[in-house]
């Protein structure tokens, strides 16, 4: 079971109390009829999937209920930092150092 | 290859089994190829065999990072069925039952195809009006499925626990008798030595670490743990990994990885005579001829790549086969794992030409991957070949993320995969 620091509470809890809300800072175009369907596809469809450091949102859900992210790392699980919503996305470099 | 019939196991009987020859050679790769598929799963080594049989292109190889068939091939459930409710999806899943019917003959190989039926529980009245809209497509589709009543479910099924104060009482369940269960390592070793014996390289322990590129875009090869690999044609059949070589193509696909478990118990002696399925409380089961009870569970909901996953699906899991099956409830399981899985949005695979001319894409089978196995294989071929897709995978584009043609069994059909 995954240990996830949620940054609001302040805690780190077991994965049971957090729901999984997928790739974070996908950014919904202001102008939504402006788009054309390539861009629909990438916004709605096309994910990083990606194998290591993953940008990814979760939800407290079983605790203050807030949406934060996270960066995690997607071959051994491991958590480099969460982080509130809305803050800006945390420099890889820094936290992959912080990890040796 | 040495072809198996009565004679040559009798004959090796008396020589004491000292004389068999090898079943495909461990090849090298040589500097070029008519056609290099990625992931030496059930879905690449099928599409080299009938890419082989019946298209004539024997110049291939099929390369792999680890062994083959040791990714999702060898980590699945086994269980075989196409009762699917949209059209398009029923003829891709009912093709691969056709082609399982006689696939042991065809390969000279037996995959223990088992049609013993599966059975998928109705726990509510939603269940109930669902599986019968889908007995009623199927039918109509021409897929075998028929409506049990709870009294029948128990007849087919005797270990089920109908009792009315059950936790999940069973208020009837649809059969597809033609579905069943598999040998999941036979199916890659027969296409293996099927594809071998007619000359495709199949290359082990290769990473292949990116696809290549001409200037005018189509694409020129691979580079792997062994160097450049030139190649007219590169498909890529990759799995819970397709996003991370396709991305060295250019190509962004609509995927995400996920780690997908099962688990199998203590062998014991044969007690359950079918596959049953319990979609609203996630348990589905089934006895290998070995006597393991085989076990599926669900995807983490986080994406991975790590092959371990989570023990509270395990958790959960064991507990509905306990509610549903209380005869089990003191198994001893033996060992869990997971594999990963690439799921679409719309839960549906992908067999298609991509953007980069010369580079095709088996993806997306997310967690039922294993029953369309002949199927997909057969279809990809086709599409490699002619450089366009057979009738039957024609709808399962990457261009309908696009069109927005979706083929949305995720939301309409309440099934696992």
């Amino acid at each position: 079971m995954l240990l996830i620091h949620c940054p609001y509470c302040n805690e780190t809890l077991p994965e049971a109390e957090f729901t999984y809300a997928g790739q974070a800072h996908i950014v919904r175009a202001e102008d939504p009829s402006s788009q054309s369907d390539d861009q629909w596809e990438e916004f709605l469809f096309i994910r990083a999937n990606v194998k290591g450091p993953h940008y990814e949102r979760w939800r407290h859900f079983h605790g203050c209920g807030r949406y934060f992210n996270a960066v995690r790392d997607t071959v051994s699980d491991k958590f480099l930092t969460t982080y509130e919503a809305g803050a800006p996305r945390p420099d890889l470099a820094s936290l992959t150092e912080g990890q040796k | 290859m040495t072809r198996f019939n009565a004679f040559s196991l009798l004959k090796n009987a008396l020589s004491g089994n000292k004389n068999w020859t090898e079943q495909w050679p461990d090849s090298q790769p040589k500097d070029e190829y008519d056609v290099i598929i990625v992931g030496a799963g059930g879905h690449g080594l099928g599409a080299a065999y009938y890419l082989a049989t019946q298209h004539g292109i024997t110049n291939i190889a099929v390369i792999d990072k680890g062994w083959l068939g040791g990714g999702n091939t060898g980590r699945n459930t086994t269980i075989i069925r196409s009762n699917y409710l949209y059209d398009e999806s029923a003829r891709l899943f009912d093709h691969a039952v056709d082609l399982w019917q006689d696939l042991s003959q065809e390969l000279n190989y037996n995959v223990m195809y088992s049609n013993r039926g599966v059975l998928m529980l109705a726990h509510n009245v939603h269940d109930v009006q669902s599986f019968k809209r889908h007995v009623h497509s199927n039918r109509l589709n021409g897929v075998d499925n028929r409506w049990l009543t709870t009294e029948e479910c128990k007849e087919y099924c005797p270990p089920l626990n109908i009792s009315p104060n059950a936790r999940y009482p069973v208020m009837g369940g649809a059969l597809q008798q033609r579905a069943g269960t598999a040998r999941h390592d036979a199916v890659a070793w027969g296409y293996a030595r099927g594809a071998a014996a007619r000359g495709v390289d199949i290359i082990q322990n290769c990473p292949v670490t990116a696809i290549r590129r001409n200037a005018d875009g189509s694409v020129a090869g691979v580079e792997t743990g062994k160097g450049f690999i030139k190649a007219k044609k590169v498909a890529v059949s990759a799995a819970g990994h397709t996003s991370v070589v396709m991305e060295t193509a250019g190509v962004r696909l609509p995927l995400e990885s996920y780690p997908l478990q099962a688990l199998v118990s203590e062998p014991v002696k044969p007690i359950f005579p079918c596959v049953v399925m319990s979609n609203a409380v996630h348990a589905y089961i089934s006895q290998s001829d070995k006597g393991e009870l085989v076990i599926g569970s669900g995807t983490d909901q986080y994406t991975s790549y790590s092959q371990r996953g989570g023990l509270p699906l395990i958790e959960h899991t064991v507990a509905a086969i306990t509610e549903v099956f209380p005869i089990f409830n003191r198994m001893r399981m033996l060992r869990k794992w997971a594999g990963i899985v690439d799921v679409t949005p719309d839960r549906s695979a992908i067999i298609s030409k991509t953007p980069v001319s010369g580079l095709y894409v088996n993806c997306g089978w997310g967690t039922g991957g294993f029953k369309a196995t002949p199927g997909a294989a057969h279809t990809f071929a086709w599409t490699i070949a002619k450089d366009e897709p057979h009738p039957i995978n024609a709808p399962f584009t990457i261009d309908r993320f696009r069109t927005g043609r979706l083929i949305d069994e995720a939301a309409a059909a309440a099934v696992a995969h």
